[in-house]
């Protein structure tokens, strides 16, 4: 067993904790931070409940260690809206009914943000492709495709 | 889930990597950590320390040089995916990365964790089989060259050194009419083959078959090279008959097992006819095509 000190950028806030080794980054950012949007559903790297970002780049949180995540920064869905205004994509899951239970979409709409960052027009199919790493128990993927690509055309604007 | 407990370095050299590797004979490496921190969820793998060599500079590269495409074993799947170089003039390996794990995994799973897993499941071990690719491991001594037909040695199981690192994968730069193709059946995006078949080949004077690689995924304890599919073919014109009796040997190559993704009769039929797709497409692009 090791400890160790980390540092973490989580949504804009520098934040230090002494972790244990095996402590896992969404255990971190739920249990250490209290930030429970990212969702816990597999636990096994398979629905993508739990993704965030780190460093920009869209990862499994159930697969990944809290202190890999040492010096990096950390996006959560608790991030995506700023002073009160939605993000695009948030806005995209209200407007064209992305969501019924709501367990998949914070993973969904950081999944999608990564994409939409790599590829600002995409068609339905690469929408398709790029989040064929989360798994919706209840809508169907067909909402949340089209809010996908009501916040592609909003971040185009 | 949580893994036992496991004491973790992360450090910033590959001499000091190989010396943790070297004094902690109960030490593994931890790259993209997708199969295994996975493992140690399910208690199946409970390392004494997890050497982290994320932290490591300079071990993730895609660049062609003498003869040679080298790819540092840090690469991960979606750097493959993106990689012009790859796509363009080694498909074979293009094929591959796109069907590999979904989006998010990745972006954290790398090429040298892929065979270093050595999981009979993974898809590269049959596309280098069928590459006659080349493994780096750099150790305590410095680096040893291991053809990647030497490499696995049983179900998880690699010819690396406890204090070994596998650094580099080596691919032979195609040259003249070469092209490779991968055939994967999955029930799923995501999902571990229940068969797949790589090909690999170069076509001489009059479409003669020169040089052929043939590589099974997840058909036997280890990934297998479809030794007498490729004898037959070489030489020969890739007309049909030449195609399907290659085919028809890779199948009896095959040594599946049956399981929830389908019966032995079907996993071998299976082979056979995603052989005869992956040389087909494999001679259609060393002719020029697409
Ligand atoms: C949902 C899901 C679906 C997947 N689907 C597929 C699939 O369809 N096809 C497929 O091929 N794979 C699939 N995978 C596996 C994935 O590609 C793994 O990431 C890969 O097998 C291991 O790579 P890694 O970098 O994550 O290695 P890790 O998990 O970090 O390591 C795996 C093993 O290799 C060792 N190792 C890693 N790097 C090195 C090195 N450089 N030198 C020596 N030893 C090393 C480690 O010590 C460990 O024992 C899937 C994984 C998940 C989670
Ligand atoms: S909880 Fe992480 S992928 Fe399902
Ligand atoms: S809205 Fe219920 S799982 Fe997606």
């Amino acid at each position: 067993m090791s400890n160790h000190h980390i540092r973490v950028t989580v949504n804009g806030d520098v934040q230090e904790a002494d972790v244990d080794a095996r402590l896992l980054l969404v255990h971190f950012i739920r249990e250490d931070l209290n930030l429970t949007g990212t969702h816990i559903g597999c636990d096994t790297s398979h629905c993508g409940a739990c993704t965030v970002l780190v460093n920009g780049t869209a990862i499994k949180s159930c697969t990944y260690f809290a202190v890999q995540a040492d010096g990096a920064e950390v996006s959560t869905v608790e991030g995506l809206a700023q002073n009160g205004d939605l993000h695009p994509i948030q806005e995209g899951f209200r407007e064209m009914h992305g969501l019924q239970c709501g367990f998949c979409t914070p993973g969904m709409m950081i999944a999608s943000i990564a994409l939409l960052e790599q590829n600002p027009n995409p068609t339905e199919d690469e929408i398709r492709w790029g989040i064929s790493g989360n798994l919706c128990r209840c809508t169907g993927y067909i909402n949340i495709v089209k809010a996908v690509q009501y916040a592609a055309e909003k971040m185009q604007e | 889930m949580i893994p036992p407990s496991f004491d973790y370095e992360a450090p910033a050299s590959l001499e000091e990597a190989i010396a943790i590797l070297g004094k902690n004979p109960e030490a593994k490496i931890l790259a993209g950590g997708q199969s295994l921190i996975a493992l140690m969820k399910l208690r199946l793998a409970s390392p004494a320390v997890l050497v982290d060599i994320n932290r490591i500079e300079g071990l993730g590269y895609i660049k062609e040089e003498d003869g040679w495409l080298r790819i540092g074993a840090m690469t991960r799947e979606s750097d493959l995916d993106t990689s012009d170089l790859v796509r363009e003039k080694y498909p074979l390996l293009a094929d591959t990365t796109r069907v590999i794990a979904d989006p998010l995994v990745r972006n954290l799973s790398t090429l040298g964790g892929n065979l270093a897993h050595a999981d009979p499941a993974n898809d590269h071990p049959a596309t280098m089989l069928a590459y006659g690719a080349e493994l780096v491991a750099t150790g305590p001594k410095g680096e040893r060259i291991i053809p990647v037909g030497d490499f696995f040695t049983g179900p998880f199981e690699t010819s690396l050194a406890q204090d070994e690192i596998l650094t580099e994968i080596r691919i032979p730069s195609p040259n003249g009419s070469s092209g490779g193709a991968y055939q994967k059946l999955e029930r799923k995006v995501g999902d571990f083959a229940t068969a797949a078949v790589a090909a690999q080949v170069k076509l001489g004077e009059k479409g003669v078959v020169e040089q052929v690689g043939i590589g099974l995924t997840n058909v036997g304890l280890t990934p297998i090279k479809a030794t007498a599919a490729e004898e037959s073919l070489q030489g020969k014109e890739a007309n049909e008959a030449a195609i399907s009796e290659a085919a028809q040997l890779a199948s009896e190559a095959a040594e599946p097992e049956a399981d929830p993704r389908g019966s032995v009769e079907f996993k071998r039929a299976l082979v056979k006819t995603l052989t005869h797709r992956a040389i087909k497409t494999a001679v259609g692009r060393a002719q020029g095509g697409k």
